[in-house]
């Protein structure tokens, strides 16, 4: 295999908490090939926004740290830089689309002088150039009128609209990494379909990896190429997408999927309940139990699973897993 | 109430919005929030409204529970014309009829108890006695299947599937005929909908509820509904059984809307049938003389430009608002 665009290793990222330090994300490692897309998957308070967050270096401190591991991107290992260096690679190298456009645009500025501010910064074009690029940039996501809609405040657009020009913004400095965190969640699904459409062309365009965060497995089915599934902190499961849709090994990638009403092709009179995942995602201050953070949900659950944490097991060339009941009949999986 | 015909009935259902006018002398523009809706929704079932945030769906709902002034049109629910309600009558007639909200953390009041927001609606209706109506939020309670022991806990204790719950308690408290649910579990995990979803449907066959189910999740609508209705700026463009939209959808809209979907099941997405539609809708305010799908439309002709399409019957339960639909 080629070297990997981005490699995260062992990441452990440690918050402080009133109950004591406890790891939000514990010991995650994965690898981004250069231009393919790979979805973290998992509920909210997962930590998949948190590694998102860790990758930009914009982790909240306090009361966040970065405590082991490293965040290795073309060599450069993203933990022990700079801040000045890692504000070099923000925006430049790896950006990030996030989930409320409205919240995370600037109401007092025009969304042209938004887009030029990145291009001036990292790209170093004098005003005018700016401007004549972030016209080209909105023009690229496909916004009517490029040259009147670059002096417009972003609530003068719609969601949709806005969600565009964070794109641009994003893709303004060609960066190699895109982050997208929900990035249609706050839209209605044909503007979603809008969206997904425009960032699939735009990745075909500049070859840029991205990475989206979501919880939809329609919508990782739609983008994805591989999948992280996270689930309190810790990996529990990755793998190509078609792997992970039809063959899910983890008691959470399963009940992720199937307690979801996804679209049926063809519908008939049929409808049994749905199959629920009981309980939820435990609160923070329980992260970093020593045995498996599914265990109180699992309906596979044994004695091993309270006692120590699964490491993850490969099932097949492209698929691993981190669970007791997979270990332990490993090689003869149901798949 | 009597047992026969359907539970509600709506005839060309018109919710106005006065904007502000501009200038001193500037006529005060109106928005037609929803414009002439009629629908019927048959008891014990659920009747689903789909469509994009600003069709109209959630004004529908207020204002079937009288919450918004109607402008024009005829609401029946069983034999009683709601719309003729006022004051005292119109307070009392709403046991019949209560409402899930979309946020379970805004819609509960954060000073009281758990067991005193399911509580509330006994008392504002005088429903039993006092002692009868403490068993009876104990009984609501394991109906939806919270704890006795949580009882006493204020709403910040519980996470947002449990205040869902406690939302889903009190509305069902009065033992209403109809419950609107306004897009209820929209606000909640993933895992956690599926929970939520499951309890509706249970309610639903236990005490023969009638359930008005708002939400722009085509997903869910297709697992909870009987029948749907497809909204676009205000008017209902398509309706049908819920085998027929699904299978056989007619409206250009409801075939994009379907199509923009994402879909994890590999037979849908290889079918590689997409109708993209691109750009917004129209201004609300100043709409087309025409169908307001049509600048949006990949159809289109020139008709739907100059002609406003009527929902007329094209087969049995189904019916269709667009002129090239046969």
């Amino acid at each position: 295999m080629t070297e990997p665009l981005l490699s995260v290793c062992n990441l452990t990222v440690e918050f402080t908490i009133r109950g004591g330090v406890v790891p939000v994300i514990d010991d995650l490692s994965f690898e981004l090939a250069a231009g393919e897309t790979l979805s973290l998957v998992g509920e909210s308070g997962c930590g998949k926004s948190m590694t998102a967050l860790a990758i930009m270096g914009l982790i909240p401190s306090p009361p966040g740290t970065i405590s082991a591991g490293s965040i290795i991107l073309q060599g450069e290992d993203l933990v022990q830089v700079t801040d000045a260096r890692l504000r070099e690679i923000r925006g430049n190298e790896v950006s990030m689309v996030f989930q409320e456009p409205m919240t995370s645009l600037n109401p007092v500025y025009t969304v042209g002088e938004q887009i030029a501010e990145t291009l001036r910064r990292h790209q170093g074009l004098t005003r005018r150039q700016a401007q004549a690029q972030a016209i080209q940039m909105i023009d690229a996501v496909q916004i009517p009128l490029p040259d009147r809609r670059v002096h417009d405040y972003p609530h003068q657009l719609s969601g949709g609209m806005r969600q565009r020009i964070m794109i641009a913004m994003a893709l303004a400095c060609q960066p190699k990494i895109l982050i997208a965190d929900e990035p249609t969640t706050a839209l209605d699904v044909t503007v979603q379909a809008q969206i997904f459409d425009l960032m699939q062309n735009l990745q075909k365009e500049t070859g840029a990896a991205i990475i989206l965060i979501t919880h939809d497995m329609g919508s990782v089915a739609e983008m994805a190429e591989r999948v992280v599934v996270m689930y309190a902190g810790r990996k529990i499961e990755d793998g190509r997408v078609e792997d992970i849709l039809l063959r899910p090994q983890h008691p959470y990638t399963r009940g992720l999927i199937a307690c979801v009403p996804h679209l049926l092709d063809t519908v008939t009179s049929d409808r049994p309940y749905l199959q629920e995942v009981p309980g939820m995602v435990p609160p923070l201050a329980d992260f970093g139990f020593e045995g498996c953070m599914f265990a109180p949900r699992c309906n596979l659950v044994k004695d091993m699973c309270w006692q120590q944490k699964p490491d993850a097991t490969k099932l097949t060339e492209t698929q691993s897993a981190a669970c007791w009941e997979l270990a332990s009949n490993n090689g003869t999986t149901n798949a | 109430m009597p047992d026969v015909g359907p539970m509600l009935e709506l005839r060309g259902v018109e919710v106005r919005f006065n904007l502000k006018r501009s200038g001193l002398f500037g006529v005060a523009p109106q928005l037609k929030a929803v414009d002439g809706v009629s629908l019927s929704v048959q008891r014990g079932q659920t009747m689903a409204i789909v469509g994009e945030s600003g069709s109209g769906k959630t004004t529908l709902a207020l204002a079937i529970a009288r919450l918004v002034p109607i402008a024009k049109g005829d609401i029946q629910m069983g034999d009683v014309d709601l719309l003729s309600l006022r004051g005292e009558s119109l307070r009392t007639h709403r046991r019949h009829m209560q409402f899930i909200f979309q946020d379970p953390y805004s819609s509960l009041n954060p000073r009281l108890r758990a067991q005193n927001i399911v509580r509330e609606p006994l008392d504002r209706f005088g429903i039993g006695s006092v002692q009868s109506r403490i068993d009876r939020v104990q009984e609501l309670f394991e109906q939806v299947g919270l704890r006795q022991d949580q009882l006493r806990l204020f709403p910040h204790q519980f996470s947002g599937g449990q205040r869902q719950r406690i939302g889903i308690a009190r509305a069902i408290a009065s033992n209403p005929s109809l419950v609107i649910c306004d897009e209820p579990v929209s606000a909640l995990d993933v895992g956690v909908q599926a929970q939520i979803l499951n309890l509706l449907r249970r309610l639903q066959n236990d005490l023969n509820l009638t359930y008005l189910f708002i939400s722009h999740d085509l997903g869910v609508v297709q697992h909870m509904c009987d029948s749907i209705a497809v909204m676009y700026m205000g008017k209902i463009v398509e309706q049908a059984d819920r085998e027929s939209l699904f299978n056989n959808p007619k409206h250009p809209y409801t075939q994009a809307l379907l199509s923009a979907v994402p879909s994890a099941d590999p037979n849908r997405r290889n079918r590689g049938h997409r109708t993209t539609i691109t750009g917004d809708p129209p201004n609300p305010i100043d709409l087309p003389p025409g169908c307001r799908f049509a600048s949006r439309c990949p159809l289109v002709v020139d008709q739907c430009r100059t002609e406003l399409p009527n929902l007329r019957v094209v087969d049995r339960t189904h019916r269709v608002a667009c002129h090239l639909v046969e």
